[in-house]
């Protein structure tokens, strides 16, 4: 399986500077069930990576490892050329500035309105007079609209998050980064609950954006097509290994039958796979 | 599952029927202990007494001169509790802050739970909120009437270290029991935790707090009427001496000035919460 990886990495290592470069890393819950082990991957400054694969694979744990809102149990993690967790919790913010995550389910106050949950994406460069300030009164209004007007929500200004659809508060989750403007995105399932057009279209716009500020883009989809689509690089992601890493075009229906496998055949047998921690740990 | 042998019997009804006796069990030792009889109520000279010194409530007394005094002391029985409410505010929100674990960085990689460091710089804090509330106003109010003489400056400062207390414990539990995700989302993409507490935790605390802070206020006006008694100011002073003489009509007059202030208040709270929350 590893072997499968390298061959990309090369030419990517050529590159100057990776904007992620994870080596050995793992992870294990709270409840002792190993969600990933032994991860390598290299991005580079600019590259836009889809990482698929079944549900319970450790996609979203991987996305909440970059966003530094998990430690790595093993392993090394380097983010944007720095090492989060050997940093300072000053200086771990300020990378954390660098970093969006665009969450499945944005959480934002139900009772804030969608300009001020917009603007919040730049608190981290903001000083607290200005938070304070804009609190009152939201400052960077134009700046919000035109964030959202990239996501078609430019009429959504001066509405509560909670008159909002699922869709729509993705969306404005998806705005709220563009408005935060970081260097690396991290979009977890960023449209899952968009109808397939909005979906494809969101992906394009999310695409784009990150082409033209040469932005590193990290995203989990379910939807392999729209993956294959719009990304051109794919990450396979199973049991919380890598099963391929390789350009959208050379991904063929075996390897993703490979990596979609078995899952009929798991949920079959689902209710005595209450023991899957230990059935998890032979493998690592 | 559907033995109907096992639907018939509820397997929670022993704890439950253990749990009432217990509380029966309880409740009885504390009458005991509080003396409480009934009766006393309704003893002869017992109900007289007091049935003269309730018919001299009416009518209540409104002389122009009265009612001059009684608006000076309403004024400033508000302007105790107010002031004291202000004062207790300045204290409980930093101590709030400092005692609430949903702006701890530490919790952000750690599924919520701080380290253990950060819960225990946490305790002196709560400690602090403790010991601030669980010493009665009245006795602050005695304290300071020694101290800084008679008048409402005992009063507010009775009212701002107790109420501080309070205040702080409640609002700190009111920023645990919201949603921690949108503050630790802000925290996790490089806000400072002031700013992650006022876009991801205050719009979600708003309307609790208000209607909290408001009761207390409501609160802060009866402590201050009772303090009063001690010295300190206000209606409660007022009070002490009409119930000296044995003037009943003052007395029901200060009494319906306090219902005006709680529907006030009572007003006020749902005002507030309509516009926010």
């Amino acid at each position: 399986m590893s072997t499968l990886q390298t061959p990309p990495a090369p030419g990517l290592a050529a590159q100057p500077e990776p904007a992620l470069k994870l080596a050995g890393v793992g992870h294990t819950h709270a409840g002792g069930q190993i969600a990933l082990c032994g991860l390598d991957l290299q991005v580079a400054q600019g590259e836009r990576v889809a990482i698929i694969g079944p549900s319970g694979a450790g996609k979203t744990t991987l996305l909440r490892l970059l966003a530094t809102s998990l430690k790595p149990d093993q392993g090394d993690l380097e983010l944007l050329g720095k090492r989060p967790w050997t940093l300072s919790a000053g200086a771990r913010q300020r990378l954390r500035s660098q970093i969006g995550l665009i969450h499945q389910a944005p959480p934002l106050p139900p009772r804030q309105r969608v300009v001020t949950a917009v603007l919040a994406g730049r608190l981290g460069k903001w000083s607290l007079a200005k938070s304070l300030l804009s609190l009152l009164y939201p400052l960077d209004r134009r700046g919000a609209a035109e964030a959202l007007g990239r996501l078609d929500l430019a009429d959504k200004l001066y509405m509560r998050c909670d008159q909002l659809s699922g869709g729509q508060l993705q969306r404005v989750g998806i705005a709220r980064m563009l408005y935060q403007a970081p260097e690396l995105i991290l979009a977890d399932e960023p449209v899952s609950a968009m109808d397939p057009v909005l979906a494809s279209h969101t992906l394009g716009v999310l695409n784009r954006e990150a082409q033209r500020r040469n932005a590193t883009l990290l995203a989990s989809l379910h939807a392999v097509e729209l993956a294959l689509e719009h990304f051109p690089r794919i990450v396979g992601v199973r049991d919380g290994r890598i099963l391929f890493d390789k350009p959208a075009s050379e991904i063929g229906p075996d390897e993703l039958a490979a990596l979609y496998a078995n899952e009929q055949l798991q949920h079959a047998p689902s209710p005595p796979a209450a023991a899957t921690p230990p059935l998890n740990i032979p493998r690592c | 599952m559907l033995n109907p042998a096992a639907a018939r019997h509820d397997p929670a009804a022993a704890p439950r029927l253990m749990l009432t006796l217990l509380a029966v069990a309880l409740l009885w030792p504390g009458v005991r202990l509080s003396e409480l009889d009934l009766g006393v109520l309704f003893d002869g000279s017992n109900a007289d007494t007091m049935g003269t010194f309730l018919s001299a409530f009416w009518p209540p007394e409104h002389s122009g001169e009265f009612l001059g005094l009684l608006w000076q002391a309403t004024l400033e029985t508000l302007a105790i509790a107010t002031a004291g409410m202000t004062l207790a505010l300045a204290v409980a929100i930093p101590c709030a802050l400092l005692a609430t674990r949903v702006l701890s960085l530490s919790a952000l990689s750690r599924g919520g739970r701080p380290a253990w460091w950060a819960q225990a710089l946490r305790w002196p804090v709560r400690g602090l909120l403790i010991v601030l509330r669980s010493i009665p106003e009245i006795v602050w109010a005695l304290l300071f009437v020694r101290a800084v003489g008679l008048g409402p400056t005992a009063g507010v400062l009775a009212i701002a270290i107790t109420y501080a207390g309070m205040l702080g414990k409640v609002y700190a539990e009111i920023f645990e029991s919201v949603d921690p995700l949108p503050a630790r989302a802000l925290l996790g993409a490089g806000a400072s935790r002031l700013q992650a507490f006022l876009y991801g935790v205050l719009p979600q605390a708003t309307g609790e707090m208000l209607s909290y802070s408001v009761y207390r206020w409501e609160c802060a006006i009866r402590a201050s009427v009772v303090m009063g008694f001690v010295g300190a100011g206000g209606l409660g002073q007022q009070m002490d001496l009409s119930m000296r003489m044995f003037a009943g009509g003052e007395v029901a007059a200060m009494l319906l000035t306090f219902l005006a202030l709680v529907l006030l208040a009572d007003l006020l709270s749902r005002m507030l919460r309509w516009r926010f929350a």
